[in-house]
């Protein structure tokens, strides 16, 4: 390749626009784009294809109304199927059981953890054992997950009936225990990363102001509420964040153990749910982008209102 | 206030010995420095005092009471940290309050000490604002304030200025004599930093590889080192270090030989460890042959490195520079012979030659 450096200098007397350096300069910055581009093309790419045009369609659905039977065309009825949706019962029932859920599952799930990664903290042997059984929880599939706890669940064979309760109607088929139910096995599988979190935490909590604290006679409830909580404070908040979202997109327990057939009526209609049922059961395309949006929106709400209010309020240690 | 007393306390980690039979004294009132190379066992010795280690053997007292067995909070010790170890999330005033809410105090008593301990380090009109907010050296004297509001017993200094920069940590070791001669509390402070010991301490406890070397007065410690670590230890720089040969009261170095003229006390003939201070020595036109391998000039002194023919390195350090010699030339240094310092060839103890 001839570069302009093995050129010849331009003659003095010639005025020129540009000095050979800054042409030098300015090619090899376009060579240099053109190969972050072409490097950048394949995550592109898939993300164009599985994320941006999905998530833009997506809105578009949302707008179009499914034509009462197969085979006839979708139409066009703008802002009024968000309306009907967003008036609907099922969606008011569905979004009080996914907010019941999460109340349920994030602050039991990051309490849990917090305590199992206290005591594996503080064990005196068998630390690395406790944190192999405590994390465990992440890679254990839902699927597998909701199998274990439906069994135990279940009135005839389960946990229940073999302590000599005798529990009907069955706790999944319950209108008032199913939703605490899957909640529970959502609490058991975010255990393993809550505890993994606030492990990383605790062991990044600075010893000395723990031992300045040991020597200024606070006692273990002082030490714990006054001095680890507030340093652990960014932890639990990162913890709070991740684990909101996990609650919020929480699936595949609720369609293996309730079902579509149930869900309604047990209450556990949660939202990715009730997306979900939109368009596999009832093939309804805009309901369900309707619904989407909606779980989209407040989730989005709900990470930045958190990032914003409670980032705040945490202390950083690291000053 | 209160001695507090080492009687063959040992701390072993994983098999080694971090502190080696360590057994002395520390006085009612007085500043005592641990001073030592790192991983010396100084901090370890400090923290058994303290209670966040526990000692293998032997017994640690405060007062009269073996406090083995005692819990930190219990020890009426207040520790002042390298790193501060301030609460973060915490103002001044309720960082400087922490230990008297754990005693109970009532909050107006609470308040009047803390506002007193942040007027002695003139932290006063800072009381509102968190660690954060504050530069390293008010940082530092929060932590200070922290150990005195609570008038403990003994105060324990963990390098509490290494973290400081040059100006800062002359200023802050001032404020800490002053403060500590005015309190009359008993202090341990840990140091690798020979200036802070030689400036600080009422007495240095030199340690090395966890035993300790020699206990004394700064001066002393100077004048008369226990052993040649101490003596090349102590001292900018150190102490020179010559392997010599004693014969009838004529000590030799390197071919060039020394009348000690029954200025000392008879030496056994033989092997001995010959140590001259740098302002002990000069260069002359006679003396031990050596060359010249590295000159530092300091402003109001100068350090000529000098080897002898064996490879033995001398410094001299010159005050008034008249010789002012080059790279490789060839010097002769002489020693005063009422500063000699004379060690065991083998041991490194100090031999009394009755000076």
């Amino acid at each position: 390749m001839t570069s302009p450096a093995t050129t010849a200098p331009p003659l003095p007397s010639r005025p020129v626009d540009l000095q050979p350096g800054s042409r030098r300069r300015i090619s090899r910055r376009h060579r240099e784009w053109g190969l972050a581009y072409l490097l950048l093309l394949p995550a592109l790419l898939i993300f164009g294809i599985f994320t941006f045009y999905p998530f833009l369609k997506n809105f578009k659905l949302a707008l179009y109304q499914n034509p009462p039977y197969p085979g006839l065309p979708s139409h066009y009825v703008g802002l009024q199927q968000v309306q009907s949706v967003l008036s609907s019962t099922e969606f008011h029932q569905s979004l009080v059981s996914t907010l019941v859920y999460v109340v349920m599952v994030v602050p039991v799930g990051l309490l849990g953890g917090l305590l199992l990664a206290l005591a594996a903290h503080r064990a005196i042997r068998g630390t690395s054992v406790y944190r192999l059984i405590f994390s465990s929880t992440v890679v254990t599939s839902v699927a597998v997950a909701a199998v274990v706890f439906g069994t135990l669940m279940d009135p005839v064979v389960g946990l229940l009936p073999w302590l000599g309760f005798d529990p009907h109607p069955a706790i999944l088929g319950n209108p008032t225990w199913a939703l605490p139910a899957v909640a529970l096995i959502a609490v058991w599988q975010f255990l393993g990363l809550s505890f993994i979190i606030m492990t990383a935490g605790l062991q990044s909590l600075p010893d000395e102001i723990l031992e300045a604290a040991r020597l200024d006679g606070a006692g273990a409830w002082t030490m714990f509420w006054r001095v680890t909580i507030p340093l652990l404070s960014p932890t639990l908040f990162f913890g709070l964040v991740v684990g909101t979202i996990y609650a919020f997109q929480s699936f595949g327990q609720i369609d293996i153990l309730i079902g579509p057939a149930n869900s309604q009526f047990t209450h556990t209609n949660v939202l990715l749910y009730y997306v979900y049922q939109a368009l596999s059961i009832q093939n309804d395309p805009g309901v369900a982008a309707v619904l989407s949006i909606v779980l989209f929106t407040i989730l989005l709400v709900f990470t930045m209102a958190q990032l914003r209010y409670l980032e705040r309020r945490v202390t950083y240690a690291g000053n | 206030m209160a001695r507090v007393n080492f009687d063959g306390v040992s701390k072993a980690f994983d098999g080694s010995l971090a502190v080696d039979d360590l057994s002395m004294e520390v006085l009612d009132g007085e500043l005592l420095v641990l001073l030592g190379p790192s991983g010396c066992g100084k901090t370890t010795a400090l923290r058994m005092v303290a209670g966040l280690e526990d000692p293998t053997g032997g017994t640690v007292s405060i007062g009269d009471t073996v406090v083995n067995d005692v819990e930190p909070k219990d020890r009426d010790v207040a520790m002042v940290f390298q790193s501060y170890a301030l609460y973060p999330h915490m103002t001044l005033r309720r960082n400087i309050e922490f230990p008297l809410r754990q005693q109970r105090i009532p909050a107006d008593e609470r308040g009047r000490r803390a506002e007193e301990a942040a007027a002695t380090l003139g932290l006063g009109d800072l009381l509102d604002r968190k660690p954060g907010q504050l530069s390293g050296g008010q940082r530092q004297r929060v932590a200070l304030a922290r150990a005195i509001v609570r008038d403990p017993k003994v105060f324990l200094m963990d390098e509490p200025l290494s973290n400081l920069d040059a100006t800062l940590r002359i200023q802050t070791r001032a404020d800490i004599v002053a403060l500590q001669r005015r309190l009359g509390t008993t202090t341990i402070y840990v140091t690798h930093d020979q200036v802070e010991a030689m400036t600080m301490g009422h007495r240095i406890a030199v340690m090395r590889d966890g035993r300790l070397q020699q206990v004394a007065a700064p001066q002393d410690l100077y004048e008369r080192p226990g052993n040649t670590f101490v003596a090349s230890f102590l001292g900018s720089p150190g102490m020179n270090l010559l392997p010599a040969r004693c014969a009838g009261g004529v000590l030799s170095i390197d071919g060039a030989s020394i009348d000690l003229g029954g200025s000392v006390a008879a030496i056994a003939d033989g092997p001995v460890t010959l140590g001259v201070r740098p302002e002990s020595a000069s260069l002359d036109s006679t003396g031990i042959a050596a060359s010249v391998v590295l000159v530092e000039q300091l402003g109001a002194e100068t350090h000529v490195i000098c080897a002898l023919a064996d490879g033995t390195r001398v410094v001299v350090r010159q005050r008034n520079q008249r010789v002012r010699p080059d790279l490789g030339d060839p010097v002769a240094i002489t020693v005063d012979p009422e500063a000699l310092h004379f060690f065991d060839a083998e041991t490194g103890e100090r031999l009394d030659v009755g000076r």
